[in-house]
């Protein structure tokens, strides 16, 4: 029924973009001047069809569900008296499954009666819907014709129902932004009322398990996210200490330097890197970067722990490259030949070219590149589940085991879970942080880069 | 003052510069330069003319090896400076253009502050022992580019922000500052007003008396009043060379005449 008023609704929309049309090249063909063209005259009458008709429907689907349960409610209502919530929301579900056809044992016949009537007023709910459809649209259908004239402006009709379009859509992604920051910050603020945030933001002890314990609730020091923050922050830093050198020098090497076979052939290689899963960099950093950086350090007499720092940040470096490398290679490119000529005219070295002009040309593309890895790095997450540890400690030691906030909100929010205790809480106050802290760095990076436009444009 | 061809100057028998023999450039599969042959001589102004599109850029490219540049541009034949093959493997063209300098036709003042921009030469060929030196080259360059009145008060703000015709004469003090022997001028005056492009003018005039100056030109008037040799190229033939004077009062070939009276009229 649903698909049928849809078929009619698109049937009706199309017939009105060919009357429409039609009436436009009837006009012209009278030999009057249209102010819009006939095209726009159907997609006029198309637009003006579809979209009001569709939120109709939309908001009519959203709206049956509710309305037909509460008609089905007090069509039982003295079977109901009495019940609980709970037990009012299983019967309304055993009504609809029986609905279905899926009887389990012998009901009482009252809920046979009940499922009949569900059915019944569903069917009715879908027959109106699709009269109030067609109704609509042959409406709105005879309304759009009436307007066809050789004045009536349909060009600037279609321009603003269009761009009104464009405005809801991007209005859904400031919704959506707004609805996970309130989410986010909603529990982060539930999670305060049982952890103080000074104890959150300054304490140096993160044991999360501790709490699960009814009787050390809150134990003093528990939830300090200092140690977290460092482990991320050694991680980071040792990412980008991989990424940032790699990934720049190749970017030079192959925008100026690379005969073009060579680039031909390592650019394909990037795109991989960049394509490979960050799972696959976890086994990698695990089964091959971790062992064989214990088995160097061994070979020196140095004692490293089992999960080292080192291994799964030098991995995240390895995933950053590609990104960091595209980043400056496009700044690169952008870069007008002019410049480079007037270097190279000058008597500069291809050396000195990079470096003097090139460079600081492209300087706002990488340190924005840069600061995107930056964010990737922080927020990265399997790589540092796979590779890191999951010990909390006070150190910046690259060689000793760390956690990171990433490893930290999985691991709180893995397992038998309540919404209510501080331990899966911290997870979203965790989040926060990451997400505050990813934040603070992009609008560093946009600022950077506006700097650096001004002074080099 | 400059509105008379001068017929009356004279060339002095210079030593041969640059000598062209039997270059031809090509673009991928299509000739730019078909054969040219030409004595460019020092202390001396010569003039490239011809219509656009007819490889007066191209061949002035090469004389620098500029054209390395673009991966599909071929050169054949033979060019010297100074009796040396500048295309001869053992010649390092990071030399070659130091000692041959280029303005481009469009302008192309680097990211940097105009200060920066002037010190940019100097700097990378260790023209200068101290800072009070640089300071003097810069100061002397812009000047000589007729642009010190404006950019006095602004030598570390971006050359970028200046205006065409500042951003002009900008790289025309940029490669001044280098102390080339030879400069490549390409249209250097198409986006100055009169003011400046008698400044310019003045400043080529100059020049000869150290340095051998090649300009492109499309304005008549200005070949014939700063040139001493003129070149008139036509679809990647060179045409005719000779002096100036003789090239604008009793040009030898009809392609020249017209070319010459279809512009000046
Ligand atoms: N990078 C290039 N790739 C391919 N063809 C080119 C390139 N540069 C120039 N050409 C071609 O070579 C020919 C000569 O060009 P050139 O720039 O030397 O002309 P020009 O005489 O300087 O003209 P104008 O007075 O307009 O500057 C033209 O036909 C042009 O299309
Ligand atoms: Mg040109």
């Amino acid at each position: 029924m649903t698909s049928a008023a849809f078929l009619c609704l698109f049937a009706l929309a199309i017939l009105g973009y060919v009357w429409n049309r039609q009436a436009a090249t009837a006009i012209r063909a009278g030999g009057a001047r249209l102010h819009s063209l006939e095209g726009f005259h159907g997609f006029y009458a198309l637009l003006t069809v579809l979209v009001p008709v569709l939120l109709v429907m939309l908001l009519w689907l959203v709206l049956q569900g509710q309305v037909v349960d509460s008609l089905l409610r007090s069509g039982i209502a003295g079977h109901l008296e009495g019940r609980s919530a709970g037990e009012v929301q299983l019967i309304l579900a055993e009504i609809k499954s029986i609905s279905r056809g899926m009887v389990f044992g012998t009901p009482e016949p009252w809920k046979i009666d009940a499922a009949e009537r569900y059915l019944a007023l569903t069917a009715r709910a879908q027959t109106l819907l699709l009269v109030v459809v067609v109704v609509l649209s042959l409406v709105l259908v005879v309304l759009g014709r009436s307007k066809v004239s050789a004045e009536f402006r349909a060009r600037h009709g279609v321009e603003r129902i269009v761009s009104g379009l464009m405005i809801a859509c991007s209005v859904v992604a400031i919704v959506v932004t707004l609805g996970i920051v309130a989410s986010l910050l909603f529990e982060t603020l539930r999670f305060f009322e049982r952890v103080p945030v000074t104890e959150f933001l300054f304490g140096t002890n993160w044991e999360p398990q501790i709490p699960l314990r009814e009787d050390q609730v809150a134990a003093e020091g528990a939830f300090g996210w200092i140690p977290v923050m460092l482990g991320t922050l050694v991680i980071t830093v040792i990412a980008l200490v991989v990424a940032v050198p790699v990934g720049l020098m190749t970017a030079i090497y192959l925008n100026e330097f690379a005969p073009r076979k060579f680039r031909a052939v390592a650019k394909p290689f990037l795109e991989i890197l960049a394509g490979v899963p960050t799972v696959v960099y976890g086994f990698f950093a695990i089964l091959v970067v971790a062992p064989a950086m214990r088995a160097f350090a061994a070979s020196l007499g140095v004692d490293v722990s089992p999960n080292i720092a080192l291994a799964a940040g030098s991995v995240m470096g390895i995933m950053l490259i590609p990104f960091i490398s595209s980043f400056a290679d496009d700044a690169l490119s952008a870069v007008p030949q002019s410049l480079r000529d007037g270097a190279l005219g000058l008597g500069a070295t291809r050396a000195e070219m990079m470096l003097d002009v090139l460079f600081p040309a492209a300087i706002p593309g990488i340190v924005g590149g840069v600061l995107l890895a930056v964010s990737r790095a922080i927020g990265e997450t399997m790589i540092v589940v796979m590779a890191a540890g999951l010990i909390a400690k006070m150190t910046i030691n690259p060689l000793d085991s760390v956690t990171t906030v990433t490893v930290q909100i999985v691991t709180l929010l893995i397992g038998d879970t309540s919404f209510d205790n501080p331990k899966t809480l911290a997870a979203f106050a965790l989040g926060m942080m990451l997400f505050v802290l990813t934040l603070m760095i992009n609008v560093l990076a946009l600022r950077i880069v506006r700097k650096y436009r001004e002074a080099y444009d | 003052m400059y509105d008379t061809p001068t017929v009356e100057r004279t060339v002095e028998n210079n030593t041969v510069k640059f000598a062209a023999r039997d270059v031809h450039v090509f673009y991928g599969e299509t000739e730019a330069i078909k054969g040219v042959d030409v004595d460019i001589l020092d202390k001396t102004v010569t003039a490239f003319i011809g219509p656009s599109g007819c490889g007066k850029s191209t061949f002035l490219r090469c004389l620098n090896r500029m054209n390395d540049t673009i991966d599909i541009c071929r050169v054949t034949g033979t060019i010297t400076l100074e009796g040396a093959d500048i295309y001869d493997k053992r010649i390092d063209p990071v030399q070659l253009r130091a000692r041959v300098g280029m303005v481009f036709q469009k302008p192309n003042p680097f990211p940097k502050s105009i200060y920066d921009n002037v010190a940019y030469g100097p700097r990378i060929h260790g023209l200068a022992r101290n800072k009070a030196e640089l300071d003097e080259i810069v100061e002397k360059s812009l000047r000589r580019a007729a642009l010190w009145q404006e950019a006095k008060d602004r030598l570390h703000e971006p050359g970028t922000g200046l205006s065409g015709g500042q951003q002009q004469r900008l790289c025309i003090a940029r490669a001044v500052a280098t102390a080339p022997e030879v400069l490549l001028m390409d249209e250097p005056c198409s986006a100055l007003d009169p003011i400046a492009t008698a400044q310019v003018e003045e400043l080529i005039d100059e020049l000869r008396q150290d340095y051998s100056v090649v300009i492109v030109t499309h304005s008549m008037q200005q070949a014939a009043r700063v040139s001493q040799k003129t070149a008139f190229f036509h679809l990647g033939d060179l045409v005719e060379f000779g002096e100036t004077s003789q090239i604008f009062t009793n040009p030898r070939d009809p392609r020249t005449e017209s070319y010459i009276t279809g512009r000046i009229g």
